[in-house]
C-alpha cells in the first residue's frame, strides 16, 4: 500500500511541475529566465526592462486565435 | 503481465472504446422528442477524440508525414534562447493551445445550436478529427522541416510567388474581419449593460496596474501579477452590481451600441500604438489565466452536473430561415463553428512560435493534433452550454429585433409561434436573476453562451442567488477573450501593413517609427473598426453578415492551408496519400464557395447581400446601409477569388509534377542529426 502510495504521490508532484512549467512558459516566466541566463545577469528592473525591449517585438507579431 | 497478454488488454480496451463511441453518436444522432442527457455529447467526443488520436494521427505521423524522432527540429539547430528553444513537450502542448483558443470555438458552436444540437455536433466531431488537426498537425511538421517558416513563407516557396502574396493579402484580410465581427460580440453583450461595461472597463486600469508593478515592482514574476489581476478583476465583477444599482454612475456606463463601439474603436488605436508591456502583455496574461481557469471550470460544471440538453436534435430553421444566422443548414452550419472544426488561422500559429519550441519532430502528433482536439472538446462544451437553455430564451436572445419584433411581447409571441415557448414575464424574471435590464436582442452569441455558463455555474456552485455574479464573469471572460485578439490582432495587422508598405516606401516598414506606427495603426483599426461600424447600424443585428463573413474568410485560410499541404506532399511523391489532406480541401472549396455564392447572389434579403441592399434600395433605405451590403458582397467575393487563384496556381504545380514536367523538389532544410537521441541513450 505504502509504495503505491508514493508511486500516486510521485505522479502527482510530477504533474504540478509541469502545470508549473507549462504556466511559466505561457506566462513568459521562462523566458524571462533564459534572458538572465543568457546576459548572465540577475533579475532586476533594469534586467526586465532589458529582456521587454528584446521580447515585445515577438510578443506583439505573436498570432492569437479567434 | 505477459506482452501478448498486456496487447489484448489495449485492444479489447480501444474495442469497448469504439462501441461505446458509436453508441454515444448513435443516441445523439437518431434520439428524438425527448431530451437527452448533455453526458452523451462528452462521451461521444472523448471517444471519438481517443480513437482518432490513437489510430489515425498515429497513421498520418508514421505513413504520411514519416516523422522522424532522429532528425533535429528547428528548436535545436537553430536554438538561440530567444525565439528557439527545446521545450518540453507538455509545455509546447499548453502553449500551442493557449494560443489557438479564442473565443471562435465558444461562439461558433453557439450560434449554430439554431439548428439543434445535431448539426454542429456531428460536425465538431468529424472537421476536427479529420480536418482541423490534420491541418494544425500537417502544418506543423512541414513548418518543422522548413526552419519553423511561416505558412505564407511556405506558400510562396512551394506554389509560387503568385501564392504566397495572395496567402499574405488573405491574412491581413482575414485579421481584419475578424476583429470587426469579434468586436461587435463585444458591443452586443455590453450595450445597456451597466454592470458588464464597468467590469470590462475596469479591466484597463487593471491592466495597466499590472504592467507598473511589473515592470517597476517586481519584475519578470507575471504569474503572482496575473493573480493580483484576476483578483482585482473579481472584485470589479462583485463591485458592477453596486454600480448598475446607483442612480449616478448606472448612467455613467449604460452605454448604447453606436457608443460603445467609438470606444472600443478608441481603446484599439490606444492599445496598438501604447507601448506593449503597459496595456497588451498585461491584458494578454490575464486573459490567458481566466480562460485556462474558466474552461477547467467549465468542464468541471459540465462533469459535475450533467445537465439535460433542452434544444431538439434538429430545429425547423434547418431550412435556412434561421432567425440567429440565416441559411441552410449546408452549408451554414459548417462555416459558423469554425475554430471548434477547422480554423485556417491556426495554420498561422502551428507555423508561428509553435515550430519554434518543439525538441523532438515526433511530438508534433501530440501538439498539433492533440491540441486541436483539446479545442474541439471545448467547442463541445459550448454547445452544451447553449443547448441546456430553453430554446425559446436561446431564441428570444439571439434573435435580432429585426426579426422577432423589438417590444417583449411580440417577440417572446413570435418565437413561441415557432414552437419554441417563451413568455415575456419569464424573460424578465431572467434578466432580473442576472443583473441586467434586458436580455432580448442580445445578438452575437456571447450573452446566450454566458447564461448557459451561468446556469452550469450556479448549479454547481452556489445556487440561484449567485446566477448574476456568474453571468457577469462569463460575461468578463469572454469580452476579455475578445479585446485581447483585438489587442493583438490590430498590432499583428499592423507590423504586417507595416512590412507590406515598407516595400514601396522604406520609411513606413519601419516598425518602431511613430509616424509609421501611428499611421498603419489608423488604417487597420479604421479597417475593421468600418465593419464593427456597420455590424452595430444592422438592422438585423449584424452577426447575420458579419459571422458568415468571418466563417468564410478563416476556412477559406484553411484551404489556402491545404493547397500547401497537398503541394508538399505530391512533390514529396507521397501520391497516395494525398487524399488525407485533399479530401478536408475539397470539403471545404464545397463549403464556402457555396457559402459564398448564397451570401452573395441568393434572392432571400436575410442571406444575400446584394438582395439586401436591393430592397433596401426599393424601400428608400439608409445609402450607408445599402453600400455596407454591397462591400459586404464584395469582400466575400474578393475572398473567394484571391483563394480561387491559388487553387488554380497550387492545381498548376501538382499537374506540371505529376506528369513530370517539373522536377519536384521540396524545399526542407537538411537532415541533422538531434543530439537528444545520443543523451536518452548515454
Amino acid at each position: 500500500m505504502k509504495p503505491m502510495l508514493v508511486s500516486v504521490a510521485d505522479r502527482l508532484g510530477r504533474g504540478m511541475s509541469v502545470l508549473l512549467a507549462v504556466l511559466r512558459e505561457i506566462f513568459d516566466e521562462s523566458a524571462y529566465a533564459r534572458f538572465l541566463a543568457r546576459s548572465h545577469s540577475t533579475s532586476s528592473k533594469t534586467a526586465y526592462a532589458a529582456f521587454l525591449e528584446e521580447h515585445t517585438s515577438a510578443q506583439a507579431r505573436r498570432h492569437r486565435c479567434c | 503481465m505477459h506482452p501478448h497478454m498486456t496487447r489484448l488488454f489495449r485492444l479489447t480496451l480501444w474495442i469497448l472504446l469504439a462501441i461505446v463511441g458509436a453508441a454515444a453518436v448513435a443516441i445523439i444522432a437518431v434520439h428524438r422528442g425527448e431530451q437527452i442527457n448533455a453526458m452523451w455529447l462528452v462521451v461521444a467526443a472523448v471517444c471519438t477524440f481517443a480513437l482518432g488520436y490513437r489510430f489515425y494521427s498515429k497513421f498520418v505521423a508514421a505513413k504520411v508525414l514519416a516523422l522522424d524522432a532522429m532528425r533535429a527540429t528547428p528548436a535545436e539547430r537553430l536554438e538561440n534562447g530567444r525565439d528557439f528553444v527545446p521545450t518540453n513537450k507538455w509545455v509546447v502542448f499548453g502553449h500551442h493551445f493557449a494560443a489557438i483558443a479564442g473565443p471562435g470555438p465558444l461562439i461558433g458552436p453557439v450560434l449554430a445550436a439554431q439548428f439543434g444540437y445535431l448539426p454542429g455536433t456531428l460536425w465538431i466531431l468529424a472537421g476536427a478529427v479529420f480536418g482541423g488537426c490534420i491541418q494544425d498537425f500537417v502544418i506543423l511538421a512541414f513548418s518543422l522541416r522548413r526552419d519553423g517558416k511561416s505558412m505564407t513563407e511556405m506558400a510562396k516557396d512551394e506554389i509560387g510567388r503568385v501564392g504566397g502574396i495572395v496567402a499574405y493579402a488573405a491574412v491581413i484580410s482575414i485579421i481584419i474581419i475578424l476583429l470587426g465581427a469579434t468586436a461587435l460580440i463585444v458591443v452586443n453583450a455590453l450595450k445597456s449593460s451597466p454592470w458588464g461595461t464597468f467590469t470590462i472597463a475596469m479591466t484597463i486600469p487593471i491592466a495597466l496596474v499590472m504592467g507598473i508593478y511589473l515592470r517597476r515592482l517586481r519584475p519578470g514574476k507575471v504569474l503572482e501579477t496575473s493573480l493580483l489581476g484576476f483578483v482585482l478583476v473579481m472584485l470589479s465583477i462583485w463591485g458592477g452590481q453596486w454600480v448598475s444599482h446607483s442612480a449616478t454612475l448606472a448612467p455613467l456606463f449604460t452605454l448604447t451600441a453606436p457608443t460603445l463601439a467609438i470606444l472600443i474603436i478608441l481603446y484599439g488605436f490606444a492599445a496598438s500604438a501604447l507601448p506593449v508591456w503597459l496595456l497588451l502583455a498585461p491584458r494578454d496574461y490575464l486573459s490567458t489565466f481566466v480562460k485556462l481557469g474558466t474552461i477547467g471550470l467549465l468542464a468541471l460544471g459540465i462533469v459535475a452536473i450533467h445537465p439535460s440538453l433542452h434544444m431538439p436534435a434538429l430545429t425547423r430553421f434547418t431550412d435556412g430561415t434561421g432567425p440567429v444566422i440565416a441559411g441552410k443548414v449546408f452549408p451554414f452550419a459548417f462555416f459558423t463553428i469554425a475554430c471548434g472544426a477547422i480554423s485556417g488561422f491556426h495554420s498561422l500559429i502551428a507555423s508561428g512560435t509553435t515550430p519554434k519550441l518543439v525538441t523532438r519532430e515526433s511530438e508534433a502528433r501530440m501538439v498539433g493534433y492533440g491540441a486541436m482536439l483539446a479545442e474541439a472538446m471545448v467547442a463541445i462544451m459550448a454547445t452544451i452550454a447553449a443547448c441546456v437553455l430553453q430554446p425559446g430564451i436561446y431564441f428570444a436572445i439571439n434573435s435580432p429585433a429585426g426579426v422577432v419584433g423589438q417590444a417583449p411581447e411580440t417577440a417572446a409571441a413570435t418565437i413561441t409561434q415557432w414552437g419554441f415557448p417563451v413568455t415575456a414575464t419569464q424573460m424578465h424574471a431572467l434578466a432580473q436573476a442576472v443583473g441586467e435590464q434586458t436580455l432580448y436582442n442580445r445578438t452575437g452569441g456571447a450573452p446566450a453562451f454566458a447564461v448557459g455558463m451561468a446556469h452550469i455555474f450556479a448549479s454547481s456552485l452556489g445556487g440561484h442567488t449567485v446566477l448574476a455574479i456568474w453571468y457577469h464573469f462569463a460575461i468578463m471572460f469572454e469580452a476579455l477573450f475578445i479585446l485581447s485578439i483585438l489587442d493583438a490582432g490590430t498590432r499583428v495587422g499592423r507590423f504586417m501593413l507595416q512590412e507590406a508598405l515598407g516595400h514601396i516606401w522604406k520609411p513606413l516598414g519601419h516598425t518602431s517609427a511613430y509616424p509609421s506606427v501611428l499611421t498603419t495603426s489608423a488604417l487597420i483599426v479604421a479597417a475593421w473598426g468600418y465593419f464593427l461600424w456597420q455590424g452595430v447600424r444592422d438592422p438585423l443585428g449584424g452577426i447575420n453578415s458579419l459571422w458568415p463573413l468571418f466563417g468564410i474568410a478563416n476556412q477559406l485560410l484553411a484551404v489556402v492551408a491545404f493547397c500547401v499541404a497537398t503541394t508538399i506532399l505530391i512533390k514529396k511523391r507521397q501520391t497516395k496519400y494525398i487524399p488525407i489532406t485533399l479530401a478536408p480541401l475539397l470539403w471545404l472549396v464545397a463549403v464556402n464557395f457555396t457559402a459564398a455564392y448564397d451570401k452573395i447572389f441568393d434572392p432571400n434579403p436575410r442571406i444575400g447581400f446584394l438582395s439586401q441592399a436591393r430592397q433596401l434600395a426599393a424601400t428608400g433605405g439608409n445609402a450607408r446601409l445599402i453600400f455596407n451590403f454591397r462591400l459586404d458582397a464584395f469582400m466575400t467575393a474578393l475572398l473567394v477569388m484571391m483563394v480561387t487563384l491559388i487553387l488554380f496556381e497550387s492545381t498548376r504545380e501538382w499537374l506540371r509534377v505529376l506528369t513530370g514536367r517539373k522536377q519536384a523538389s521540396v524545399k526542407e532544410a537538411p537532415f541533422v542529426m538531434t543530439r537528444f537521441a545520443l543523451e536518452e541513450q548515454a
